[in-house]
């Protein structure tokens, strides 16, 4: 039954040209992106062969892979959005879900389907997005990331996290205010991580604490952060040092523990949807 | 008669509002019952609380023995809320194909097929719903709630959005799934429908039940109507029974009757007494 619901809410977004639409504007994206790509190592070769010890090639790919992972976590995230932030108040409001709430369909069935649409959908968006993105850059740069699985699983969970999050706050907000509310805390959850790598260049505690105990509270900024990280983990050397010296540089590996608390974060964010779900009156 | 809804003692508030006061109401199997009420009576919050999606603060529902809200309840249950709406980019087609396959029908094209045309909508089958009359969609909606052959009908202002001759089409409908053995509990304004159709009517007004019965019951004798030469004459203690009385008393005293008519209250009559009863 939950493949019942998954499969219709895919046929709807779908038939609404959706896809077509965030197609369309992903191949822009990465068109542009492209563009910049090229610009930049362009300006690599020129620049000849810089400091001593330090692969400029590598320091390049880095930054501008970063920018496109923050892009990619950005579109997947909007999808995740609008796939969901209507899901149940939002479609009770209109009378779309009662006719299907008196089938032998649980309110649980009726989620999981929700959420197995939304998260899917998004976590091969982004997969899909940040391969991309990574073989335009070895295109024109040469340059290959050293980890590739893990960044892009760390994208997958995180919107995975976020469409979750829209689909809870479906049950208890309006569609305009859940979204606004969805987008405010992935803003916070971004803010949260520059405070830290600020942090971490100024050796501050303090702004090292908030970025982990937000990490925590929102895991996905956590996830984006462990896959930045990993994008140079091999990386070592006054590479290492310029590459931690720019926007991107002071990204945190994750360790075994934040998967698991993703994924365990998961299922408490299932668990105050379902009993939310659970005591509305439609 | 089998009991195919029970209403026991239901309860509901939102907030400090009383919707439901201890509602009881059965619906036997085969059996159509209008409920009435004016708006905010807590008709449609009854209806809910039959297909589960309202809690009940106190009493209990039960579908066809099963109670309300349970997998086993929605599988014996079709229903059509007043305020519904279908996705618009669907087709009337992949509209009952999910709704076959979330309750598990194996009727396939052939159910489709039999439904469309039961509500008149053969032709419209491949039709987009956004591009559908309200109408039409009403109509479709009636075919949605009887996918899977439901032993129990809610239909909540079924009629509201149907042109006369679409009534006439639901009534059809209605009088058929009685043949059938279907129970419907038909939630309507339109007295008149609910006085063709219903074998019972039950009126509730502040989320309490005010009067109940079959139409004939509650529509009270109102006296014997007599056009004479000399003109129209109410006698209105006079009984269907003493007409050819009236009418050979009138006779012997040398008056010419031109017609004879029994008086009953109508529906309407009854149900704005019970009201206003209520009310008072």
């Amino acid at each position: 039954m939950v493949r019942v619901i998954a499969a219709f809410t895919l046929r709807e977004s779908l038939r609404r040209r959706i896809f077509a639409v965030v197609g369309v504007l992903t191949v822009a994206f990465l068109a542009l992106y492209g563009v910049g790509a090229w610009q930049l190592y362009q300006e690599v070769d020129d620049l000849g062969p810089g400091l001593a010890g330090v692969e400029p090639e590598i320091v390049a790919g880095a930054t501008i892979l970063g920018l496109a992972m923050f892009g990619t976590l950005f579109l997947g995230t909007v999808l995740a959005v609008f796939l969901t932030l209507g899901a149940v108040r939002g479609d009770a409001e209109r009378g779309l879900l009662q006719p299907l709430l008196v089938r032998p369909v649980s309110r649980r069935t009726l989620l999981l389907g929700r959420f197995a649409a939304a998260a899917g959908v998004c976590a091969v968006y982004v997969v899909l997005v940040f391969f991309a993105a990574t073989v335009i850059t070895w295109a024109f740069g040469g340059w290959w990331p050293d980890r590739i699985l893990g960044p892009m699983l760390g994208l997958a969970l995180g919107v995975a996290i976020i469409a979750a999050l829209s689909l809870t706050g479906s049950v208890f907000l309006s569609s305009t205010a859940n979204g606004i509310a969805i987008f405010m805390v992935f803003g916070a959850g971004l803010v949260a991580g520059l405070l830290g790598q600020i942090g971490e260049a100024l050796s501050s505690e303090t702004l090292d604490g908030v970025a982990r105990a937000v990490s925590w509270a929102l895991p996905f900024e956590g996830l984006y952060q462990a896959a930045l990280a990993a994008l140079t983990e091999d990386t070592v050397g006054f590479t290492r040092l310029a590459i931690d010296l720019g926007p991107f540089g002071g990204a945190e590996p994750a360790g075994l523990g934040l998967w698991a608390w993703s994924l365990a974060y998961l299922g408490l964010v299932g668990v105050v949807a379902l009993r939310g779900f659970a005591r509305r009156d439609l | 008669m089998t009991v195919a809804l029970s209403v026991t003692g239901l309860q509901k508030a939102y907030g400090s509002v009383r919707a439901l006061v201890g509602v009881d109401l059965d619906v036997g199997e085969g059996e159509l019952v209008g409920l009435l009420g004016p708006n905010g009576a807590g008709k449609s919050t009854l209806v809910k609380a039959a297909c589960g999606l309202v809690r009940p603060g106190g009493g209990t529902v039960s579908v066809c023995g099963a109670p309300a809200g349970t997998a086993a309840a929605h599988a014996s249950l079709g229903y059509l809320a007043e305020l519904f709406r279908f996705p618009d980019w669907c087709t009337a087609q992949e509209l009952l194909v999910l709704h076959q396959r979330l309750a598990g029908s194996g009727g396939g094209a052939a159910e489709r097929a039999e439904l469309l045309e039961l509500v008149g909508l053969s032709e419209a089958a491949e039709r987009r719903i956004g591009t559908m009359s309200k109408g039409m969609q009403q109509r479709l909606g009636l075919a949605q709630a009887l996918v899977g052959t439901p032993r129990l009908l809610l239909l909540d202002e079924p009629t509201s959005a149907l042109d006369p001759a679409g009534r006439r089409t639901v009534r059809a409908l209605l009088e058929e799934l009685r043949s059938r053995g279907v129970a419907v509990l038909l939630n309507s304004h339109l007295l008149s429908e609910v006085e063709l159709v219903c074998d019972r009517v039950a009126i509730i007004d502040r989320g309490g039940l005010v009067a109940a019965g079959s139409p004939e019951e509650l529509s009270r004798p109102g006296g014997v109507e007599v056009e004479t030469g000399s003109g129209l004459r109410v006698l209105e203690a006079a009984s269907r029974g003493e007409v050819p009385r009236i009418v050979r008393e009138l006779v012997a005293a040398g008056e010419e009757v031109y017609g004879v008519r029994v008086l009953r209250s109508s529906l309407e009559d009854a149900y704005l007494e019970a009201v206003d009863g209520a009310a008072g």
